[in-house]
């Protein structure tokens, strides 16, 4: 079971979070200038990428909010945690490994960006 | 020491080294991969034709499913492709000539809410229309196909009856997997293990060929059947699948004597299970909800179907977990699987298969070798093509058919 550092309440076990996919897939500005070809691939296409991966998470048994993370797919580590609406960091973009990271270069907690939070 | 050990069995399959080119290559050398290549060989006469394997044959999915067969799927297009591979199972022990214990001992699928009743009996109509065996059986039909089912009233979700398709059953996943391989090498077709594909090559929208980490290999068709990594294959041809992959969990317990004669899924408490001719109980259940590649998955998954099947059958709980273990599983938005050409020439896919892909190993390998060979679908396959996710005509068996495969 994953253990899943919720922004706002503090680690807790995967079975209260709710999986949301892909993150950063916006709603597309105007849908009605879409080809059947691009609305089909904001519908069914998600990037479906091996290592690190930028996804969306809730706590719905918990404070129900919402927050993005980015997780490797094949380890399931998260390298980072940070609020909907903000971009996804560089350094874990940059970053080929989580473990790498850890070692080489200590990151900053993971829920960095969320300044006030009640934990 | 040697003298006294038994002479080795022959080796069922060379091991040749690659050729520079072959007519087609087919990527990934598990059940879909296998029986691609026979019917390539058999029924379109395509010999000179290579499976290249990363690991050795059957050791994915092939070798980690539950092994359930049924055909019993709600949409006539489910319908006519399961019913094929039901069909060709029938046929495959004597036409291989290998007996991997194929056991039609039917499988019961559980209704616990009105809701699953009314839905089962629309499905045994779909069924019933699509030539397709299945009946509906009362709590206590269920109990006499199934006698250590709990029927009673004293669950939480109490078993309200339940469709039972009698043809359906199970098969040795390995021994498929290796009766397939014999008959492809008598064939002439190179079973490459060890081979992992590190590249497709392109020239503007066409295939040439493919690298891997024992040369490269010319071919003018390509043939994707890798389960889990398909997403990772399409992108080095550049190309984009509508698939997330998923880990997949199972687990047996230890063995016992017969107690567990047919196959018993149920969606609603979520658990499936038969028991393995050599005596283990073989249990799975729906996938952990993240996207991964890792081959494991969280253990309140099994958790989950420990309790279910512990309160549908009561004698299970002295029954101790042997081993659990996870696949990676492509999964499409409609649950219903890809057999397509590609938006490049020369670039077929078979993935999405899901949960249920074992059960569909012969009929994808009969539709897929179909398109390969003639650069179109067999009328089985022409719904399951990638452009369904643009003309909107899905196949949706998300909850239609039964969400577990």
């Amino acid at each position: 079971m994953l253990l899943i550092d919720c922004p706002h309440c503090g680690p807790r076990d995967e079975t209260e979070f709710h999986y949301g996919g892909q993150a950063h897939v916006a709603y597309p500005a105007d849908p009605h200038a879409l080809s059947d070809r691009e609305w089909a691939e904001f519908l069914f296409y998600r990037d479906n990428d091996r290592g690190l991966y930028a996804e969306r998470w809730s706590h719905s048994l918990g404070c129900r909010k919402w927050f993005n993370a980015i997780r490797d797919t094949v380890t399931y580590d998260f390298t980072a945690i940070y609020p909907m609406g903000q971009a996804r960091p560089d350094t874990a973009e940059a970053a080929p490994q989580a473990s790498a990271i850890a070692e080489a270069d200590p990151q900053p907690h993971p829920t960095a960006g969320f300044e006030g939070a009640v934990r | 020491m040697a003298d006294q050990l038994p002479e080795h069995p022959d080796f069922l399959w060379r091991n040749p080294e690659p050729k520079k080119s072959y007519e087609a290559v087919i990527i990934g050398g598990g059940g879909h991969g296998l029986a691609t290549a026979y019917y390539l060989a058999k029924d379109h006469g395509m010999t000179n034709i290579a499976i290249l394997e990363r690991g050795w044959l059957a050791g994915g999915n092939m070798a980690r499913n539950t092994t359930i067969i049924r055909s019993n799927y709600l949409w006539d297009e489910s319908a006519a492709m399961y019913e094929k591979s039901l069909k060709l199972w029938e046929q495959l022990p004597e036409e291989l000539d290998y007996d991997f214990l194929f056991s039609q001992r039917g499988v019961l699928n559980l209704a616990h809410t009105l809701q699953d009743v009314r839905e089962s009996q629309r499905r045994v109509n779909a069924n019933a229309l699509n030539g397709v065996d299945a009946e509906w059986l009362d709590p206590e039909q269920v109990k006499e196909v199934c006698p250590i089912i709990n029927i009673g009233d004293d669950l939480r979700y109490p078993v309200m009856g339940g469709t039972y398709q009698p043809r359906a059953g199970i098969a040795k996943h390995d021994h498929v997997a290796w009766a397939f391989a014999r008959k492809c090498d008598e064939m002439g077709v190179d079973i490459i293990q060890n081979c992992e594909v590190t590249g497709i090559e392109r020239i503007g929208d066409k295939v040439v060929g493919v690298e891997t980490n024992r040369g490269n290999i010319a071919t003018e068709k390509v043939a994707m059947c890798v389960a889990g990594d398909s997403s990772v294959l399409a992108d080095m041809a550049g190309i984009r699948l509508p698939i997330q992959s998923h880990p997949l969990q199972a687990l047996v317990s230890e063995l016992f004597e017969p107690v567990h004669p047919t196959v018993v899924m149920s969606n609603h408490v979520h658990v499936y299970v038969s028991q393995a001719h050599k005596g283990e109980l073989v249990m799975g259940a729906g996938v952990d909800s993240y996207n991964g590649y890792g081959q494991r998955g969280g253990f309140h998954v099994i958790e989950e179907q420990l309790a279910a099947a512990v309160e549908l059958f009561p004698i299970f709980a002295r029954a101790h977990v042997l081993r659990t273990w996870g696949g990676i599983v492509d999964v499409t938005l409609d649950a219903s699987p890809i057999v397509s050409k590609t938006e490049v020439a020369g670039l077929y896919a078979n993935c999405g298969w899901g949960t249920g892909g074992f059960k569909g190993t012969p009929a994808a390998g009969f539709t897929f070798a179909h398109t390969i060979a003639n650069d179109e679908p067999h009328p089985l396959n022409a719904p399951y093509a990638l452009d369904r996710f643009e003309t909107g005509h899905l196949i949706d068996e998300h909850g239609a058919a039964a969400v577990a495969h």
